[in-house]
């Protein structure tokens, strides 16, 4: 069961008292967008075997959604962050970075 | 035959006897036996029936690995099969039964299958699958249900209670043995908080029978005296009966605790799950003996050799009166030793090593036992129980030179270091050529979040297979762990053994090296679920490579005892069959729990009415009172209908459907979600939530709402107000607030968290009464207060003021094509404004209505249900609801998706009414076939029903379905073939949806 700190109210947040939300960054994509740039949005999802952005609410607590960035092997947590942004902080770039050099970067949510 | 010692069993008090029984057979143990103890102290070796051929099956181990040895526990509320006798404490009154056979335990039909062994082989259930379907029928599955399962199931609740609790430590010590003991006293004297778990009641491991001496003390004195000094420590917890279940992310283990199995009835609760955060976790978890694989290895009497040993030195139980030692390692020879310290004759120690040469081969020899080199069991004799083994050597194919009379066999294929808890949350093992087993590598340890590892494994488990090497390896894993967590560093040594002289052990898979078929088909790898070696060999040949394959094929391990004694056994055979090295084949997963655990632990405190917490409204009370008829709706009870003295609840629905269509009828509609919606971006906001407009909502006006998923879906519907210029409020489903409030948090939050809107989820803070039916305007009149004509609250409109004395919102919406006022006060006046309206109603015949009636007057009307209408796939476009999705909005949240082919396609079902031709009433969910099959060979289905009702008002059976083409299919007649058994179709013609008051005019006055 994963811990997270809440970077709204800074709890460390047990798992059962988080909402998973799957993979952050995605743009959405609405009426005039083509049929592939939408299904892109709707159905294609990132599952590295690594380093991962992820939306959590914290349900159970002060109800803010925010961003993990994650390892899904590892289990490391590089920081977590506000959910309103369009893109990974900086220093969440450099925390991972540290410990992958070889990292490649985010996958922001375009088409894959 | 087994029997108690005169003398002797370090764990028992012979002066304080326990009764039990055993399938009625009334039995005598000790205080300090486990059941398996106190069986065997009995003679009764032979205690159930394997899995598969039913054969005969006794107690091979003395702990969590026992394979064999499940029984019946208890009676009626605590009754419960596959308990393991290695691991019940024996308390006075326990009554057992043995399991898995038919119709008694010493003789069973279902040993038949074992003359059959050659028609179930490995994947015999696979292969029977792919049989033709009559066979399956006929002949493999009554012989399968037969064979099948695991001991009875339960028929009564369980009486026990359960607990949960909750802990935080920062080094968590799992295993009390000699190992655990010392990690503890490390981590113990750095000051960090400590928690000790021990699986048994009885601390110090198996030292205390192995031997030795830890700082010129006795195992047992030395265990005493750390105990004393760990209980001395504020920052130490000491618990037994406590098993390490298992280890998941960031350091959370679960703890399972079995507080009352030894004593129950005594109003303590019966096991216990502790849910532990730890910085760093210890597991001290030991290791396990393996077997070895020689013909009629599974024959009552053969068991590993260190079991023997416990039996004799903890119990002071002998498991036979001449036992035959086998083994390709020293460890055995203790068992020899111990036994013949206590008067037992051991004929022969079978070693498969070419030389026997270590300090304990030559204490055998000193003591009169015969120590034969390179041999081995060529077969045991037998049937319930060993009789005799004949040897042979174990280089060649199994010719006997010997047979030697014997009423046990002590065997010892080497030991394994207990991996589980390590590798639970991905801690990885490397391949031990030495003593050929996994151990953890500590290079590839679990992680945690901040991605260093939080497990470090002590002795035994590490590996480590000396006393002194054990010691070392575990107080350096407390020292570890502690100063991970944050302790202070220790100085003080750690306790210490001598080294002593071994000699290697050998490899030995199978028993002899050349055995040929007939000999492997005969030896037991599995002896739960009935896996020999020819069968993982068959899985093989069969071209099953990988290891998790293998043993899903043949279940190898797949039993209770999830492969303790056989995985590595096993994975040898396959290896050697695939001609690869062991670690290339590589292990099966280990998942959590460690052995199992109880339903009850799992589920805690939260059973009966604290299982799940109620939702009652303000009136809840009244309802129950009135001896309504309850039913669900998400967290809520809602009343399904009032029946009266002698009424059905059937009778009870069509006479509020009359007596609300005639008269007047009361609904508590509290459950129903309330959102109010504010700010400068409101508007804006719910524009994007509903497929229709709301932003243009004046203010004082109701509109109905449609939501949908980003997929396009109908997930929700309700009717919005507008309450000022910058304020909406919401209502949802009943069952939806919660969701459709999370919903517009997450679009606000994460998609336009710059506009400006606050949502607050108000449902409970309002109750909310829909008064229903010609004589509604009436009562509100009676009780005074604001107006309510038509000409000052329109229908789709709301007001706020006073009804009677309560602070009221009156918004003038119906669901049930009546004339109808739905009536919001604050929640603390809910019940007596209820009470005020039932009262003041009377004279105007107010009878309360349920959820039934509700539904029947909606369909009648032909207003759709989210859930009975909708089910996921449904966009509002089917429902024919085109008229509440603006064509003027740029967007909305499922906008785009209905664009998509599939969504415009002009095949999809659409929504129409349905009547039956003779008045009855269509089942729920029936299908309307036509003409021809469809790719499945199915009858091709065009439809199906969505909303089905008897109406009381029409006196005839309506309902509401999906068909294709239906809206243009009007005065169509379909048929719904029946599921009652019948083959009859039912003919129903597709109609208006709309059954009653078409144009409104009940509802306008
Ligand atoms: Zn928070």
């Amino acid at each position: 069961m994963l811990i997270l700190e809440c970077p709204y109210c800074g709890v460390m947040a047990d798992e059962t008292d988080l909402h998973g939300g799957g993979e952050a960054h995605l743009k959405r994509y609405g009426p005039g967008s083509s049929d592939e740039d939408f299904q892109t949005y709707l159905f294609h999802r990132a599952n590295p075997k690594g380093v991962h952005f992820e939306r959590w609410r914290h349900v159970s607590g002060c109800g803010k959604w925010f961003h993990a960035a994650r390892n899904t092997m590892t289990l490391e947590v590089y920081g977590t962050y506000s959910a309103q942004t369009y893109e990974p902080p900086k220093a969440i770039i450099n925390a991972v970075k540290k410990k992958h050099p070889e990292w490649e970067g985010p996958n922001m949510g375009e088409a894959k | 035959m087994s029997t108690r010692l005169a003398k002797g069993g370090r764990l028992i008090d012979r002066t304080k006897p326990k009764n039990f029984t055993f399938n009625g057979k009334r039995m005598k143990g000790y205080e300090g036996d486990t059941l398996a103890a106190a069986l065997l102290g009995e003679d009764q070796m032979l205690v159930g029936r394997s899995f598969k051929y039913h054969r005969p099956r006794g107690i091979v181990a003395s702990g969590a690995e026992e394979p064999n040895a499940l029984v019946n526990m208890g009676q009626g509320g605590r009754f419960e099969p596959n308990q393991r006798v290695t691991t019940t404490e024996l308390f006075d009154g326990l009554a057992c039964t043995s399991q898995n056979h038919w119709p008694s335990l010493e003789f069973d039909v279902g040993v038949v299958n074992n003359y059959a062994a050659r028609f179930l082989p490995a994947g015999f259930y696979y292969k029977t699958f792919m049989a033709p379907a009559p066979a399956w029928k006929h002949v493999f599955e009554p012989i399968i249900r037969k064979s099948a399962g695991l001991g009875k199931v339960p028929t009564e609740a369980d009486v026990d209670r359960y607990e949960h609790f909750y802990h935080h430590t920062d080094v968590l010590v799992i295993g009390g043995g000699v190992a655990g003991l010392a990690a503890a006293l490390a981590a113990g004297r750095s000051g960090a908080k400590v928690l000790v778990m021990e699986q048994t009641h009885h601390w110090g491991g198996r030292a205390p029978v192995d031997g030795g001496e830890i700082d010129g003390q006795s195992p047992d004195d030395w265990t005493a005296a750390t105990l004393a000094e760990l209980e001395s420590m504020d920052n130490v917890t000491l618990r037994t009966r406590m098993m390490g279940s298992g280890v998941y992310d960031h350091g959370y283990a679960l703890g399972y605790e079995r507080v009352a199995d030894h004593t129950p009835g005594d109003d303590r609760p019966r096991h216990r799950l502790w849910r532990i955060r730890a910085q760093q976790i210890v597991t001290a978890t030991g290791s396990i003996e393996r077997p070895l694989s020689f013909a009629g290895n599974d024959i009552p009497g053969v068991m590993l050799a260190a079991a023997v040993r416990d039996y004799a030195v903890n119990w002071g139980v002998s498991v036979g009166d001449r036992t035959v030692v086998v083994t390709n390692n020293d460890d055995a020879y203790r068992t020899a030793l111990v036994l013949k310290e206590a008067g037992l004759e051991v004929p022969v120690i079978l070693d498969a090593r070419d030389q026997a040469t270590g300090p304990l081969a030559e204490a055998a020899r000193a003591a009169g036992i015969r120590v034969e080199v390179g041999k081995a069991i060529a077969k045991v004799n037998g049937g319930k129980r060993v009789t005799g083994v004949s040897i042979c050597s174990q280089a060649g194919e199994g010719s006997a030179v010997e047979d030697i009379a014997c009423d046990a066999v002590a065997m010892s294929g080497g030991w394994s270091p207990v991996v589980h808890l390590w590798s639970h949350c991905g801690g990885k093992l490397i391949w031990d050529d030495e003593q050929s087993h996994f151990r953890p590598d500590p290079d590839r340890a679990p992680t945690g979040h901040d991605g260093q590892s939080f497990v470090v494994t002590a002795g035994a488990a590490s590996g480590a297979m000396s006393l002194a090497d054990v010691l070392s390896d575990a107080y350096a894993a407390g020292q570890q762990a502690a100063k991970a967590a944050g302790g202070k560093a220790v100085r003080k040594a750690g306790p210490k053994a001598d080294p002593e002289a071994t000699q290697p052990m050998a490899p030995v898979w199978i028993m002899p090296q050349g055995a040929g078929h007939q000999k492997r088909m005969k030896m037991w790898l599995d002896y739960q679920n009935d896996v020999k070696v020819s069968d993982v060999q068959l899985a093989a040949r069969e071209g099953y490579e990988s290891v998790e394959h293998t043993k899903r094929y043949t279940t190898l391990g797949m039993a209770t005892d999830q492969g303790k004694l056989s995985n590595i056994n096993g994975l040898a055979i396959l290896s050697d069959a695939l001609g690869q090295p062991i670690p290339a084949t590589g292990t099966t997963t280990f998942r959590p729990p460690y052995t199992p655990i109880s339903f009850g632990a799992i589920a805690g405190e939260a059973r009966h009415e604290i299982f799940q917490p109620l939702r009652r409204t303000p009136m809840h009370g009244w309802h129950e009172d009135a001896g309504a008829y309850m039913e669900p709706v998400g967290h809520w009870r809602r009343p399904y209908c009032y029946a009266k003295p002698g009424e059905t609840n059937e009778q009870a629905v069509h006479r509020e459907v009359l007596n609300t269509r005639e008269k007047l009828g009361l609904l508590d509609a509290s459950t129903l979600g309330k959102l109010i919606v504010k700010g400068p971006d409101a508007g804006k906001f719910l524009d994007m939530m509903y497929t229709n407009m709301m932003s243009n909502l004046a203010v004082g006006k109701c509109r109905y709402g449609l939501m949908c998923s980003e997929n396009g879906f109908l997930s929700d519907d309700g009717v919005v107000a507008r309450i000022d210029e910058d304020t909406w409020l919401c209502h949802t489903t009943s069952g939806g607030a919660d969701r459709i409030y999370a919903w517009m948090e997450e679009w606000l939050q994460t998609e336009w968290w710059d506009w400006k809107v606050y949502v607050a989820n108000i449902t409970e803070q309002l109750a909310q009464v829909a008064v229903v039916g010609p004589n509604a305007r009436k009562l509100l009149e009676k009780l005074g207060g604001m107006d309510v004509s038509k000409e000052t609250l329109p229908f789709m409109q709301w007001k706020d003021g006073k009804i009677g004395a309560f602070d009221a919102r009156v918004y003038r919406i119906s669901f049930s094509g009546e004339l109808s006022y739905e009536i919001a006060v604050p929640a603390s006046q809910g019940r007596a404004f209820w009470d005020a309206l039932l009262e003041a109603g009377e004279e105007f015949g107010v009878m309360p209505y349920g959820t039934e009636c509700l539904h029947i007057m909606r369909a009648e009307k032909g207003f759709i249900m989210i859930g009975d209408e909708t089910d996921g796939t449904v966009i509002p476009q089917d429902l024919g609801l085109n008229w509440a999705i603006s064509k003027k909005k740029e967007d909305f949240l499922g906008k785009r998706a209905q664009l998509r082919s599939h969504m415009t396609d002009p095949d999809r079902w659409k929504l129409v009414g349905l009547e039956t031709l003779d008045g009855s009433v269509l089942p729920d969910g029936a299908y309307a076939v036509e003409g021809g099959e469809n790719q499945y060979g199915h009858r091709n289905m065009i439809g199906r029903v969505t909303s089905t009702y008897y109406s009381p008002t029409l006196k005839k059976g309506i309902a509401m379905g999906l068909v294709k083409h239906g809206p243009d299919r009007m005065g169509d007649v379909l048929s719904f073939p029946t599921v009652d058994g019948s083959n009859t179709e039912m003919k129903a013609r597709i109609v208006d949806p709309v059954f009653y008051d078409k144009d409104g005019e009940k509802q306008n006055v």
